[in-house]
């Protein structure tokens, strides 16, 4: 498993997938970071779909880490993106066999790839959230919003706690977008049933229902990045994100080890 | 220790209602350089496919290294193999490619510069895969199976895109690894390449074996062609119709008689068609070769 690991880094650490990747992720981290101290009067809202949040809220130990708590469900998308290409890229290029030559064991395979999927995936979260962290700073005075309570020993856990929440959510899209590459067999469309799924999909299904929303995955793994929302508990969000990415995980492992490599 | 680099029994394989792989037997000696032919679509790749484990039979039995292709993690690591064309990943260097299947095998990494030094690849080690030429990709995944040191190397039409240079280098390569000990399993479209280097072959045609053994018994037992051209385009016809009377089974191919005969009976003809009032320009017995050998067996054109 371990060689299969550096064997998967070894084609991670490419040039156009990194830089790639982590401008995506600096990207959004700016971009939603500095919407919500630079929007912090605007009557329409400097947070996600048109929330208010103002000074009162981000002047808490927590207030270092709300920008990128809501950059999560971007982070999860991209990691969708990069999960899904990595493993459908074997099929488009046939690469697999070479793998399965040099390494049997296919779970062995599929389990190195999603470590060093999610080692990426945890140095691009890391990355967005000193960015994110950053940006939030040099804003912090400009936006009249005190920071005194951010670096607290509260303030330090709250980083920790968002983080983590934030890789957990990173790595649930990931394991769609790697079910998805798996499925599929081809980047493409992975990536683009992937991303209109959580991004318009959802969001539909939303509209016309609102309680369809406590139970579509990809609004259990914003709400885990978010460390729950107003509608959805984190619990809740843990719970039935959870199924779903054990779920999928095992449809992906029986597929991947079952079906002939044929192409 | 069994003397065979591969065994199968009965093997096949079935998609749906078709067999594309259908009740295959054949040995190949550990040491060999064994040729695998047959025309497009007759079960070649299948059949590489399931002896390195990709896909599974849905028959039969088959052992590689004295291990049971049901556990191809017993002798993958003793196996290099290119299937179907060579398999990169474009955006990543030569080297970069090759250190991805020696991590991934716990080969040496020392061995990849080595390696794309022996195939002629070692100036083009930092050039991405995809600015290769199909020569030099073929080149790559030769070095790529070559990897683990291999006491099996399975090759899949390894001369595709190579020019004359190469194709001369990749023979001259793959006899050096026989003769050092490594079991050879190739196939080809090429069938002069194969008759040059192959000591056994196995022929395949829609799904069955139609030869496995020496290529020199597949030969022998074949006859021989007397080849005869008269002065007159009109000689051909009697030319035919006087092999055909005297129990020999003639054709006409190119403007040439193509007599079905041994050497020895060309004499007989020779005097058979001055009684008849030809003179003949061409009389050339002549020994049947793996091209028209397999022409012959699989019934292709």
């Amino acid at each position: 498993m371990f060689r299969v690991v550096l064997a998967e880094l070894r084609k991670l650490r490419r040039p156009t997938l990194v830089f790639g990747t982590f401008g995506a992720a600096l990207f959004f981290a700016a971009l939603v970071t500095s919407f919500l101290f630079l929007l912090i009067d605007s009557p329409d809202g400097n947070g996600d779909r048109g929330r208010r949040i103002g000074r009162e809220v981000l002047s808490l130990a927590s207030g270092s880490v709300t920008g990128f708590s809501s950059v999560g469900g971007l982070l999860g998308l991209i990691a969708l993106c990069v999960f899904a290409a990595q493993t459908a890229q074997e099929y488009t290029y046939g690469t697999l066999r070479n793998l399965l030559v040099r390494q049997s064991g296919r779970l062995r395979i599929l389990g190195g790839k999603l470590i060093a999927n999610i080692i990426f995936a945890k140095i691009m979260v890391l990355f967005s959230a000193a960015v994110s962290i950053g940006i939030s700073l040099a804003l912090a005075s400009r936006a009249k919003v005190p920071t005194d309570l951010w670096f607290t020993s509260d303030g330090w856990s709250a980083i920790i706690h968002t983080v983590i929440n934030v890789v957990l959510a990173v790595i649930g899209y990931g394991v769609f977008g790697m079910a998805l590459g798996l499925l599929l067999r081809s980047p493409i469309s992975s990536i683009s049933i992937g991303v209109l799924w959580m991004l318009i999909i959802e969001n539909l299904l939303g509209a016309v229902k609102e309680s369809a929303l406590d139970w579509l995955p990809g609004s259990q793994l914003n709400t885990i990045a978010m460390g729950g929302s107003e509608t959805i508990s984190y619990s809740h969000a843990m719970q039935v994100g959870g199924a779903y990415v054990i779920g999928i995980s095992i449809i992906a492992a029986v597929l991947f080890s079952r079906r002939d490599v044929a192409n | 220790m069994s003397s065979l680099a591969i065994s199968v029994r009965d093997l096949s394989k079935k998609y749906g209602d078709r067999m594309a792989v259908s009740h295959i037997n054949f040995d190949v000696p550990l040491g060999a350089v064994c040729g695998f032919v047959g025309p497009n679509g007759s079960g070649k790749t299948t059949t590489m496919r399931m002896l390195l484990g990709l896909i599974s039979h849905t028959g039969g039995s088959g052992q590689v290294l004295d291990a049971s292709i049901d556990e191809p993690e017993k002798y993958l690591s003793q196996v290099g193999a290119m299937i179907e064309g060579p398999a990169f990943y474009p955006a990543l260097t030569g080297a970069e490619n090759l250190k991805v299947l020696a991590t991934l095998g716990g080969f040496p990494i020392e061995r990849v510069q080595k390696l794309l030094n022996q195939v002629g690849l070692g100036d083009r080690a930092k050039s991405k895969y995809k600015t290769y030429s199909l020569g030099m990709k073929q080149r790559l995944g030769i070095a790529a199976a070559l990897l683990p040191n291999p006491k099996l190397l399975m090759l899949d039409e390894p001369t595709n895109g190579l020019d004359p240079e190469g194709i001369q280098e990749v023979r001259a390569l793959l006899r050096s690894l026989a003769d050092s000990g490594t079991t050879v399993f190739v196939s080809s479209h090429l069938l002069s390449e194969l008759e040059i280097i192959s000591d056994y072959l196995v022929m395949l045609r829609k799904g069955e074996v139609v030869f496995a053994g020496k290529i020199e018994e597949l030969l022998l037992a074949q006859q021989h062609v007397i080849i005869a051209k008269g002065q007159n385009h009109t000689d051909l016809e009697k030319l035919v119709s006087i092999a055909t009377s005297m129990g020999h089974s003639a054709t006409i191919r190119n403007n040439e008689v193509h007599v079905h005969a041994n050497a020895e009976w060309a004499s007989t003809l020779n005097r058979a068609a001055f009684d008849a009032g030809i003179t003949l320009r061409q009389l050339t017995p002549q020994l049947p070769n793996l091209e028209e050998t397999f022409f012959e067996m699989t019934g292709d054109k």
